[in-house]
């Protein structure tokens, strides 16, 4: 079994919501927040949304969409907000320009609704991040793989989905390690498969570990 | 000041290891890696009262937990007279918008009680965390170079606040390293970090902890309700705000389609002249229906709640305004679907058609109601996601990570 030169330090991260000044209460003001929200604001609505709400494995995408459903009631901009695939991008302002593109295009398309009063307004807030090593590490596969067994959401979360603009790669803490410091660049690639949207944090570590059992069966 | 912490809490010393039973051992070792660099650390908590409201309760679980993760917590209990709790009365009313007069010497009053307090308490705590109006003042023993951070928890609904009370606040506010509200819509535009914490429910309180079959087939028989036939059920006091006749219009849509039965079930109408009022009018608009159950409830039954809505077919939060409505939550826990309005924090507990489902009118709660009831399988799906939401957001466990999370961030801020 492959040992790391650098071992892989497993951290927990924890989460505080930050309320910025700024909130919507039509598609105007959406597009307006969009344009000036800070990127820990739009991070933490898709990014972050994705921790915050992982167990829902079905409709649920990213803030801004849930709330041009259930605010706006708006389904067909809700639906294209949510087919926005956080995976895709390696920076905030890209994710941005895409999100403001989207929004715009139907404003353009119904003038009609963008002064249209929510029945709730749309809160833009930021996450501020805390992390601290956990008394867990590992150099080889198998050490890897009985860590992450003790694993809590929070701490999978940020190695597996958070770290992906960290290390602005469309990768995760996990991938990086098994291909730069294992060498082992097809279980990374398969790590990185796994789906984040249709999984829940649970289902996705039980993914991984099986994965891991596979390499270390071989 | 009164120290209350010690007799309040003492009870629950390993309360950690039950929340690792029900909740994973993984969860509670995070907390304890987070607790880990603030070993020692004093945490000093400052409120009004010792007993009774959300407050004290709250305070009265938190703190040995925390104490169980090695913080020096403590909590101590401003001291005032009459007239000074007359004033933060007043003070509370107007924050909620109510019309209220305000007279300078009530502002005397609330500095001058604010100031003896300060004067009889050694505010030491590493972090001082102050909650709600009452003490607000005692920011002024903040002194030059301060070694301690001081948090202001907000714990009332600041969206509509009377200006001369907020005017007069705010200025002792803003001068807090920090402050926090239970929902972005009670929040305010501050030039202080605000952070959210929601408020939580304990699982393993009698209001929210498994019960017996048995012991809920007979709650259910004791009220004579038919466990048989579905069952909607509103756990709320007799009050206006909480709409019970909207709930009853809505429940009759639902019956034109389901044989169904209604549960409202709440207190406070003895001791509120408003509340008895209520329940009148919601008798009235009952009728003589043998379906709708109207239950007077002590202000103490916890028990009896969590057999209700663990017996429930579906939870109805139809309020018209709203603090947080925390009963959501507890249903939640308990896997109930919810049909509730969009008001005040509900929206952050019933991600609609995700965790339950909102409505905006009497129309539209029956249509919910009626389309969960023919729905069975989402309305299970619902139920259950919305436990997964209230164990990831809502539990106590997760408000003692908040605060930590809160005091290293503060920590490390200042290079500590």
């Amino acid at each position: 079994m492959n040992t790391a030169s650098q071992p892989f330090q497993f951290f927990t991260a924890s989460y505080l919501t930050q309320v910025e000044n700024q909130k919507a209460t039509n598609m105007g003001e959406l597009l307006d927040g969009l344009e000036k929200a800070s990127d820990k604001a739009i991070f933490y609505h898709t990014f972050q949304s994705l921790g915050r709400y992982h167990f829902l494995t079905e409709g649920f995408s990213n803030d801004f969409a849930q709330w041009v459903l259930s605010g706006l009631n708006r389904p067909a901009l809700a639906e294209r907000l949510a087919s926005v695939d956080v995976r895709d991008y390696v920076s905030i302002p890209e994710l941005r320009a895409d999100l403001r593109r989207i929004v715009s295009e139907y404003a353009e398309t119904y003038p009609g609704e963008v002064q249209q009063q929510a029945f709730e307004p749309f809160y833009f807030s930021q996450a501020v991040e805390v992390t601290v090593p956990l008394a867990l590490d590992a150099r080889t596969l198998g050490g890897f793989r009985a860590s992450l067994e003790r694993l809590g959401h929070s701490s999978f979360y940020h190695h597996f989905i958070a770290s992906r603009l960290r290390l602005q790669l469309r990768t995760n803490d996990f991938s990086h390690w098994f291909s730069t410091a294992l060498g082992m660049d097809a279980l990374a690639e398969r790590t990185n498969r796994i789906d984040i949207y249709t999984n829940t944090l649970d289902t996705a570590k039980r993914e991984l570990i099986d994965l891991l059992d596979a390499e270390i069966r071989q | 000041m009164t120290p209350v912490a010690e007799q309040a809490t003492s009870a629950t010393a390993s309360a950690l290891e039950q929340y690792a039973a029900l909740l994973g051992p993984a969860e509670i070792e995070d907390l304890r890696s987070l607790a880990k660099p603030l070993e020692g650390a004093s945490v000093q908590m400052v409120n009004s009262t010792a007993v009774g409201g959300g407050v004290a309760e709250m305070l009265t679980r938190i703190l040995p937990l925390m104490r169980e993760l090695g913080l020096e917590a403590r909590w101590e209990v401003m001291e005032g007279g009459a007239d000074f709790f007359e004033v933060t009365k007043a003070f509370h009313n107007a924050l909620h918008g109510s019309s209220t007069k305000i007279t300078p010497r009530d502002f005397e009053i609330f500095l001058d009680y604010n100031r003896r307090n300060r004067e009889n308490i050694r505010l030491d705590g590493r972090f001082v965390v102050i909650h709600d109006p009452q003490p607000a003042a005692l920011i002024d023993a903040r002194t030059e170079n301060d070694s301690r951070k001081w948090i202001w928890r907000c714990h009332i609904d600041l969206s509509r606040p009377d200006p001369a009370v907020w005017n007069f606040l705010a200025p002792y506010v803003s001068r807090y390293d920090g402050s926090i509200f239970s929902s972005p819509e009670f929040s305010r535009q501050l030039p202080i970090p605000q952070y959210l914490f929601s408020p939580s429910i304990d699982p393993l309180a009698d209001k929210n902890r498994e019960l017996a079959p048995e012991f809920i087939e007979n709650v259910v028989a004791g009220f004579g309700i038919d466990p048989e036939r579905p069952i909607l059920t509103q756990i709320s006091r007799f009050d206006r705000l909480k709409d019970p006749i909207g709930v009853v219009r809505a429940y009759r849509n639902v019956k034109r389609y389901v044989d169904c039965q209604l549960v409202l079930a709440g207190g406070g109408a003895a001791d509120d002249p408003e509340g008895s009022v209520v329940l009148e009018e919601t008798r009235e608009a009952a009728g003589d229906d043998p379906d709708i159950h109207l239950l007077e409830l002590p202000a103490a039954a916890p028990l009896e709640v969590n057999a209700l809505q663990r017996a429930s077919t579906i939870v109805i939060q139809k309020s018209l305004r709203e603090g947080f409505g925390l009963t959501v939550s507890e249903a939640l826990w308990k896997k109930k679907p919810v049909v509730a309005s969009a008001v005040g924090g509900i929206p952050l507990q019933v991600i609609h058609k995700q965790t339950g489902m909102l409505a905006h009118s009497v129309e539209g709660t029956a249509y919910q109601i009626r389309y969960l009831l023919s729905h069975p399988d989402i309305a299970r799906r619902l139920g259950e996601q919305g436990h997964e939401h209230v164990r990831e957001n809502f539990l106590i466990t997760g408000n003692v990570r908040r605060y930590l999370t809160l005091f290293l961030h503060l920590a490390r801020a200042e290079g500590a």
